[in-house]
Parts: C-alpha cells; sequence; structure tokens
C-alpha cells in the first residue's frame, strides 16, 4: 500500500472531522455564553416591582415593566389570533388544492420569501398603510405588523403536516362519499392536529421577540395603557431604548426584560417540539 | 373532485330517497365550491400583502427618486438638516457586514451540518439539532445586546489588536483593520450576525445532506472513502444546489436583520474605509431615524426599505429556486 497517500489521507480526514467538531462546539459555546450572561445579568433585575411598576422616567431609580409586558402580551395575543384563522385556512388550500392551479404555486413561493423577509420592512408598510393614514401609532398596528410575519409560518407548517397525513386516510373519507370541505377540516386537518398546533406555537415564538416591525407601528408607551388604539408600550422596543441608554436602571431593566423574552421564546420553542414528536411516536 | 355521485345514478334508484341525495349533493358541492373560494381567499393574503409592500414603499419613496434620480443609489452623502440623501453608506454597512457574516458562518454551518450528519453519535443529534434551532430562535435584540454589553469590550481588548497586528500589516488589506478600536464597528456587526444566521444555514445544510441515498453514501464508504472523501466528493457534489440556497437564505437573513446590527454597528453615518470604524446599515440606518424623521426624510427612508427590499427579494427568490431545483433533480420527497 502507498503509505505516504494513506498518511494524507487520514491527515485530511482527522482535520476536516476535527474541524467540524470544534465549529459544533464554537456553536454550542456561543448558545450557552448567551444563556449565561442572559441569567447573570437578568436575574439580578428580577423582582416584584418588575411584574407590577410601570417603566421608570429617565434617570430615576425603581421601576418595573408591568406597562410593557402587558403591552406585548395584547399585542401578540392579538396578532395571533388574526394570524391563526389566515394561516390555516391558507394551508389548507396550498394543501387540498395546491396541485391544482398556478396561483397556489406562486402563493407558495410568496410565502417562501415572506418567511424570511426583512421585518423591518414589514414595519415600513404598515406604518405606510395605516399609521401614516391615521396619524398616529397604535397597539392595533403593531399587531398587524407580526401577524404578517407570523401568517407565512403558520401557512407553511399547516401545508406541510396536511401534506404528511396518508393519501389513504383521504380516501377512505372521499369514499363514504365525505365532500372536499369535510375531508379537509374533519379528517385532514384532525389528523395533523399536533403539527398545525406546533407551527402556531412557533410563529407564536417568532414574533415574540420581534423588534424591528414595532418600532414604526406600535412604538412605546411610557405609561400603563391597555387601549390598543394608542402607542403601546410592548417589551422589544423597552428593552431597545433601555439597552441604548446611558442610564443603570434602565440598562437593568432591559436586562431583566430580555431574560423574561427569551425563556418565553426558548420554552415555546421546546412545547412546539415536544407536541409535535409525542403526538408523531404515539 | 370525483367522490361525488352524479345526479343519474342517484335517479336511476328509487325515486324519493334518490331526490334527498341529489339534494344532498348538491348542498355539498356548493359547500366545496365556497370553501374552495374561502380558503383561495386566505392564501392569497400573503400575495396581496407582497403588491402592497412592494407598492407603499415605491409610492413612498417617490419623492426622493424624483429628487436625486437614480443617483440616489451612489449618493455619499446623508445630511437630514439640509435634506441631502444618498443610500451608499448605508448599502456599504448592509453588504460589508453580511459579507463578513458569509465569511465566517459558511464554514462553521458547514462543520457543525457535518458533523450531524456524519459524525454525530445516534443519541446525540437530537439534542444536538434541537439546540442548533434554540441558537435560532433566540431573539435578534439579545444578540444585539449580548454584542454590545459583553462581545464588544472583549473584540476591542483582544480581538482589534490582534487582528491589527497580524492582518492590518498586510499590503493591501492592511487599512481594513487600521483605526480606533472601540469595540463597535462593521466589523464586531458582521461577526454578531455570522452567529445569527450561522444555525439557518447549518439547519439548511443539515436537512439537505440528509437527503443523500444512503445507498450512495454508504458505497462511497465501502470502496474505503474517509468520512471526509465522503463528504467531499459524494454529499457536497449531490447537494450542490441545496447548500448554495441555505447560503443564500442566510444572506438574505443578513442584509436585513435589524436589531442585532443596530445594537454593534456605530451607526455613523460616515464612509470611512476600515471595518473598526463605526457605519450603518440599511435597516440600522431605519431603526435609528425613523420615528423622528420629518416628511422628505421619511421619503429618503423608504427609498433605503425599498432598496433592503430588492436586493433581499432577489437573493432570497434566487435561493428558493436553488433548493427547490435541488429537491426535484434529486427526487426527494417533500
Amino acid at each position: 500500500m502507498n503509505n505516504a497517500l494513506y498518511q494524507r489521507r487520514k491527515f485530511a480526514n482527522t482535520l476536516g472531522v476535527g474541524l467540524s467538531m470544534f465549529a459544533m462546539s464554537l456553536g454550542l459555546f456561543v448558545l450557552l455564553w448567551i444563556l449565561f450572561i442572559l441569567f447573570k445579568n437578568g436575574i439580578a433585575a428580577l423582582d416584584w416591582a418588575m411584574f407590577t411598576q410601570s417603566t421608570p422616567a429617565p434617570g430615576s431609580e425603581g421601576g418595573g415593566l408591568a406597562n410593557a409586558i402587558v403591552g406585548s402580551l395584547l399585542i401578540v395575543g392579538f396578532s395571533t389570533v388574526i394570524s391563526t384563522p389566515v394561516g390555516i385556512l391558507a394551508g389548507i388550500y396550498l394543501a387540498e388544492y395546491g396541485d391544482e392551479s398556478s396561483t397556489a404555486s406562486i402563493t407558495r413561493f410568496v410565502t417562501d420569501i415572506m418567511l424570511s423577509a426583512p421585518s423591518i420592512i414589514l414595519g415600513l408598510f404598515i406604518y405606510a398603510i395605516l399609521v401614516a393614514q391615521v396619524k398616529h401609532f397604535s397597539g392595533w398596528a403593531g399587531s398587524l405588523a407580526l401577524s404578517l410575519i407570523a401568517i407565512p409560518v403558520v401557512v407553511r407548517t399547516t401545508e406541510n403536516m396536511l401534506r404528511l397525513v396518508p393519501g389513504s386516510l383521504r380516501e377512505a373519507a372521499f369514499a363514504l362519499g365525505a365532500p372536499r370541505w369535510k375531508v379537509a377540516t374533519m379528517v385532514t386537518l384532525r389528523a395533523a392536529q399536533a403539527g398545525v398546533v406546533t407551527g402556531v406555537l412557533l410563529a407564536l415564538a417568532r414574533i415574540s421577540g420581534e423588534t424591528a416591525p414595532l418600532l414604526f407601528t406600535a412604538l412605546n408607551n411610557q405609561f400603563f395603557s391597555s387601549d390598543m388604539n394608542k402607542p403601546m408600550s410592548n417589551l422589544p422596543v423597552v428593552i431597545f431604548q433601555f439597552a441604548m441608554s446611558p442610564y443603570d436602571n434602565w440598562v437593568r431593566l432591559a436586562w431583566g426584560g430580555a431574560l423574561l423574552i427569551t425563556l418565553t421564546v426558548l420554552v415555546l420553542n421546546i412545547v412546539a417540539r415536544t407536541v409535535f414528536s409525542d403526538k408523531v411516536s404515539s | 373532485m370525483s367522490s361525488q355521485p352524479t345526479a343519474e345514478s342517484l335517479a336511476a334508484g328509487e325515486h324519493s330517497p334518490a331526490a334527498s341525495m341529489i339534494a344532498i349533493a348538491r348542498r355539498q358541492q356548493l359547500q366545496d365550491f365556497w370553501f374552495h373560494k374561502i380558503t383561495m381567499l386566505f392564501s392569497l393574503v400573503v400575495l396581496f400583502a407582497l403588491i402592497g409592500i412592494i407598492a407603499s414603499l415605491i409610492i413612498k419613496a417617490v419623492p426622493t427618486f424624483q429628487k436625486f434620480g437614480l443617483g440616489f443609489v451612489w449618493r455619499i452623502e446623508w445630511d437630514i438638516v439640509n435634506e441631502e440623501f444618498g443610500a451608499l453608506i448605508s448599502i456599504f454597512g448592509t453588504l460589508a457586514s453580511a459579507t463578513i457574516a458569509l465569511l465566517i458562518a459558511v464554514p462553521l454551518s458547514f462543520g457543525i451540518a457535518l458533523f450531524l450528519t456524519e459524525n454525530c453519535p445516534v443519541w446525540l443529534r437530537r439534542p444536538l439539532g434541537t439546540a442548533v434551532e434554540l441558537l435560532a430562535a433566540v431573539p435578534s435584540i439579545i444578540y444585539g445586546m449580548f454584542g454590545l454589553f459583553v462581545f464588544a469590550p472583549l473584540f476591542a481588548e483582544y480581538g482589534q489588536p490582534a487582528l491589527q497586528s497580524t492582518l492590518g500589516q498586510m499590503p493591501v488589506i492592511g487599512s481594513l483593520f487600521g483605526g480606533a478600536m472601540n469595540g463597535i464597528g462593521i466589523l464586531a456587526a458582521g461577526l454578531i450576525l455570522a452567529f445569527m444566521i450561522l444555525p439557518f444555514i447549518a439547519a439548511v445544510m443539515r436537512d439537505v445532506f440528509e437527503i443523500v441515498p444512503p445507498i450512495l453514501r454508504e458505497s462511497a464508504y465501502g470502496i474505503g472513502c474517509t468520512t471526509w472523501e465522503v463528504v467531499r466528493h459524494v454529499v457536497l457534489p449531490y447537494t450542490q444546489k441545496g447548500v448554495i440556497g441555505g447560503v443564500m437564505l442566510g444572506l438574505g437573513r443578513a442584509l436585513g436583520e435589524t436589531m442585532a446590527v443596530t445594537f454593534v454597528i456605530g451607526n455613523s453615518q460616515r464612509l470611512v474605509p476600515s471595518l473598526f470604524a463605526p457605519g450603518s446599515s440599511i435597516a440600522s440606518t431605519l431603526a435609528n431615524e425613523f420615528a423622528e424623521a420629518g416628511d422628505f426624510h421619511l421619503s429618503a427612508l423608504f427609498a433605503l426599505g425599498f432598496l433592503l427590499f430588492i436586493i433581499t427579494f432577489v437573493v432570497l427568490a434566487l435561493a428558493k429556486l436553488l433548493i427547490v431545483r435541488n429537491e426535484k433533480s434529486k427526487g426527494a420527497k417533500t
């Protein structure tokens, strides 16, 4: 055997595999590092006042994030209410009728692009069609902007999950004389339930941390407000504003908010994955 | 489609039940018709949104393009007081930070995908895969804060001096690594972006690596190839288009990312030929200036947004086409 060649191949392999392991550990390291920093700085800011008091004035002590937390819940909640039915119905169309029409393939293509389109552009869009028309920022505008981000996520997961439902199930329902809409809503959608819920949860996780589109839509509000027609405080924008500020107290609160958001998003992600894998394996 | 009993076959049976069945069939046909139309309407929401986005960006950007023409794209001035606007600084910041991010993220995500598909023990595959996906789920504003408060000081103290004393001494590219070292700037933004897009690219690469038929991979191993050779000469050529598609997807993300960049790029509207210098990207300019902008300034910002949208749209469309073509030509099930 050619020993030199053998050695060289072995070396190249060790190098390649070694570097790939290095890349993997670097990725893991960064994840753990970010989580560590978040917990270290975030726990220090966590106290009861954070959930009960509103955001403090510049330079003042104390205060909390209550208005931002409530605002975020409202904005994200309404946007889930808007995007879930729209996304699921659109997903049903793409899965059930999608093979027959060219509109469906165009829609699918556009959905995939919207899935990764810059979120700040969606904020600009809502600003142009809503905020600029009514001349004030509002919680509704924020909800709409977030819905535009969530809809493509729900559409794509719904379609993919519906397509995983075995054709025989669909055919059996058709053979019993069920009309198409009943097959789609009562047979395939039910069979794909877990997957669709996963999609909704992932969309929820995605929009919970979105900041950029809210900058031009919901803006911010220093005071407690649950009026969706007014500018509304929300966690991401508060974090952005506070973290960039020179006040220690604001920066401390920003870390607290950052920890809250990240935990929410990660928990949603993990729940979504376990819901799905439990249902699929059982 | 063909599940409905036809009226004739029903009419051939007994009279009264048949009539009621025809009525049922008619009603169901009508329901199906409306179901089809309603779901279609909802699926068109996304399409309308896209058309609306393009239209609204163009309409709002018209005053800017009227004043500066297409020259807006390569004008350097960004003077808010005198209302002189040009996109070049922001475009440069956007492209430079995204390029740096790709240069770092692509080899790393290739390594991660390789590890997850070839070397990883089976029991570790799911937890590690989930970890990568969680890295993708961390909100971008968290990357921004991490970059500003943790990464930038470390980078200023250790990273930048090291780069300046090595790459900074080289003849042509040396000046890119000159200037004040305060941690934030285009290079720092690129590095933070790299870790943001890494999980996206890695996830796509892993998925396309997995569609390589086991028989190809196994026969390569069977004739004595090493892992590296299998990946280099079998897996990569087989998944070429999908890999490029994944990279473009990451590029699309990097170009449009707002929060992570805004925190660390420095937000300066000056063109300095150094990667250490603060700059701004299209998205960071929008995030910083939009809320306080006057009418014409707003139009210039919309023009910037329009340019960003065009750039990312092209990149994402190419990515999508490449990934689809890869799956089709390899006969993968979707």
